[in-house]
């Protein structure tokens, strides 16, 4: 079939609509439906396996007032702050990958290989360096000189940010991808030019590459929200929440209200506070990052 | 041409409708099949973790299939937090198993208020009568009705390694204060005293539990959490003081709020830590499991919680019966699921304790079998055993197991006051009356 014959096909409104449909059912049957459903388990009593009995917005008023809730909520932003932070410093590291050093490539992989480990997998690899009294990190600090190394997951002042380290190292890969894949993009005329114009290496990373990557640097501060905000695969393995507490976030203290408190109707209140959470974040992230000229190149 | 892509529109459609409606799909097999009839069996016990369990099920199916001829057993096996969850999601579109597993009393409660379980109560007068040790059957029963019949039975003991104990001239201790003597001397020549793996929570219960039967009798937990007492008893209180003291003169292992059971049992196999108080689930570690040096089994023993200030009855256990078998109220072939189960029953204890060194929620003639003496020791302990108290996670509604399993985590950390400790217990407690 030609090329014009083609564009009549696909201009064709009912042919859009066959080739959309079955992605869409599936987003529907699979995301949406669930989603909306979320919501209405939220408006009910339910302990997930019994009668539903309709309580209205109670399990709403309930979790506005829950103080475990809005400190699982702060340690969810905690997350998500130090995440956005340390997306700087992937950056930095994506910068050097792509002006040519040597052994780039090789770095680029081993930067890319918890990525590819499982959470799980992670978690347990993290739960044996932060051993207390087996663990390499602390045999490292003892050897040091340090007498009394801390307990690193029991300590409810430490915990939290003892995980973020895991968490945070096992994303640092997927960032640096991106970074270094959009650094790769830009057009090796423009830095040449700049260099001929006697612009320092610094000033060509600071006025010219971080510019016209800001349209990926926005994506991943965005990313990287989302991503903090319904965390919830290693803080489970490697804590699951506690102690008392200390390391909970939101996804973690929904996922134990419905499966542990057998509370599935406040559960899916919880759960549907979090989507909201997150999209009113989201939005206000691109509200402030919105820029209104676009570069081109 | 128009027509050619026309219907290769509709083939992608009919592919994707079919795909959907295949993954909402029904495989019910369960039920009348011709002429022979289908059980539908859920367990736990998967090939590669609990190998001799899953054996002696096959077993036991083998048996009943071929005594039963027209009835066939159709087998799900998914290893423990699959199986919690897959349950929860089956029971909420009516898809139970016709038989499956379950857990004893706050665990039953949500299915039982479902009623998705079938009662079991004719059995238990009819061919299992007088078969279980006292108090088992009872800890799945609700108003009344028994709707699980429970395949083992755990007590916790404390473990400890007895070369540790003989190199330091240390005795089995039998009291709080000469408990605290050795854990000083432990501590004096650097050992750390207990493993305790209190990220899991449960197994500091465990140590309140034992306090709270020591100080105030083996009814003061019980009552508080049926609410014939209350939580604010001061031996409740007082059973939060003694935790506090224990973990002030560093009775536990370093960072034990944060390790895994898992975690805890490997620094005491592996010569860490010189006591482990744990459920009999761990005996064959330290009897049979060639996968464990001989050397280390033949080291340790065990004692019972010492008791306090001259209270308390030794022979008062924390314990109870782990898995036990459900017939879901709603199977097709309810009557052959019934008689599956007591056949199941009336099998198990025997083939559990001697091949798997499971110790079976029924009696046994401890004499007629050959075992390890530990497995003799525990066995006629349970003969003598005064008063078994159901683990008080499992006592407890669901709500307020969480609460207490938080509370035990705070009070071990220090960031809870006995009081406050105690408190949080009675407020959530009295909420649910």
């Amino acid at each position: 079939m030609g090329l014009k014959e083609m564009n009549k096909v696909m201009s064709n409104k009912w042919v859009i609509t066959l080739y959309v449909l079955p992605a869409l059912l599936l987003i529907a049957i699979l995301v949406f439906i669930p989603l909306i459903l979320t919501g209405y388990y939220g408006l009910m009593d339910w302990d997930g396996v019994g009668e539903m009995y309709f309580i209205g917005l109670e399990n709403y008023v309930t979790a506005l007032q829950d103080m475990k809730f809005w400190d699982s909520a702060w340690h969810s932003f905690l997350l998500a702050i130090f995440s956005t932070l340390s997306l700087a410093i992937y950056l930095a590291i994506s910068l050097i990958l792509a002006s040519k050093i040597r052994g780039a490539n090789l770095l680029r992989k081993i930067y890319l290989i918890p990525m590819l480990l499982s959470s799980v997998a992670i978690a347990q690899l993290w739960i044996k360096v932060f051993n207390p009294t087996n663990g390499m990190l602390n045999h490292i600090l003892i050897a040091l000189g340090v007498e009394n190394p801390p307990a690193w997951l029991a300590d409810t002042s430490i915990v939290l940010f003892a995980i973020f380290v895991p968490i945070l190292w096992q994303y640092a890969g997927f960032y640096i991808l991106i970074y270094y894949a959009a650094l790769k993009n830009i057009p090796e005329s423009i830095i040449e030019a700049a260099r001929i114009d006697g612009a320092s290496p610094l000033q060509i990373a600071y006025r010219i590459k971080l510019p016209l990557i800001m349209g990926v640097i926005k994506v991943t501060i965005v990313l990287a929200v989302v991503g903090s905000l319904k965390y919830f695969d290693l803080i489970y393995v490697m804590t699951g929440g506690g102690p008392n507490g200390a390391s909970e976030v939101m996804a973690s203290y929904m996922y134990k209200l419905a499966f542990s408190s057998k509370d599935f109707g406040y559960g899916s209140a919880i759960g549907f506070l979090l989507l909201v959470i997150t999209l009113i974040v989201t939005v206000i992230i691109r509200k402030v990052t919105a820029s209104k000229e676009e570069i081109q190149y | 041409m128009k027509n050619k892509k026309a219907i290769t529109f509709l083939v992608v459609i009919l592919f994707s409708v079919a795909f959907v409606l295949g993954a909402c799909g029904d495989d019910k097999t369960s039920g009348t099949d011709g002429d022979s009839k289908v059980i539908k069996f859920m367990h736990l016990w998967p090939e590669g973790s609990s190998k001799t369990h899953n054996e002696i099920v096959n077993e036991i199916i083998a048996n009943f299939e071929s005594e039963n001829p027209g009835v066939k057993v159709e087998l799900e096996v998914l290893s423990n937090e699959q199986y919690k969850d897959k349950i929860q999601v089956l029971s909420t579109s009516d898809e139970l198993p016709d038989v499956g597993m379950t857990w004893a009393a706050g665990y039953l409660e949500p299915y039982v208020n479902g009623k998705k379980f079938a009662p079991l109560d004719d059995l238990l007068a009819g061919d299992l009568a007088d078969s279980f040790v006292a108090g088992t059957a009872e800890a799945y029963a609700i108003d009344g009705k028994t709707y699980g019949l429970p395949l083992e039975l755990n007590i916790a003991t404390i473990f400890y390694n007895k070369q540790i104990f003989d190199e330091y001239g240390l005795e089995e201790p039998s009291t709080l204060d000469e408990l605290e003597e050795v854990i000083q001397t432990l501590n004096d020549n650097g050992i750390a005293p207990i493993a305790l793996g209190n990220k899991d929570r449960w197994t500091g219960s465990l140590w309140y539990m034992y306090l709270a039967d020591r100080i105030g009798g083996s009814d003061v937990l019980t009552n508080a959490i049926n609410r014939t007492g209350t939580f604010e008893d001061p031996a409740l209180v007082q059973a939060a003081e003694e935790i506090q003291n224990l973990v002030n003169m560093d009775a536990f292992v370093k960072g034990f709020n944060g390790l895994a059971d898992e975690e805890a049992k490997s620094m005491f196999m592996n010569e860490q830590s010189a006591m482990y108080l744990i459920a009999t689930w761990d005996l064959p570690n330290y009897t049979t499991n060639e996968d464990v040096p001989q050397e280390f089994r033949d080291s340790v023993g065990y004692f019972h919680f010492p008791t306090v200030d001259g209270k308390g009855d030794m022979n008062s256990f924390v314990g109870g019966p782990g898995v036990g078998l459900f017939v879901s109220e709603n199977s097709d072939v309810k009557e052959e699921a019934k008689e599956f189960v007591s056949f199941f029953v009336q099998q198990w204890g025997e083939k559990s304790v001697t091949q798997a060194g499971v110790i079976p929620a029924t009696k046994l003639d401890v004499a007629s079998l050959e075992l390890p003496q530990m497995y003799v020791d525990v066995l006629e302990n349970l003969n003598a055993a005064s008063n078994l108290t159901l683990f008080a996670d499992v006592q407890m509604s669901p709500d307020a197991a969480q609460v207490h399993l938080d509370m035990i985590q705070a009070i071990f950390g220090n960031e809870a006051t006995p009081e406050e400790f105690t408190k949080a217990h009675e407020d959530a407690l009295s909420a649910e009356e």
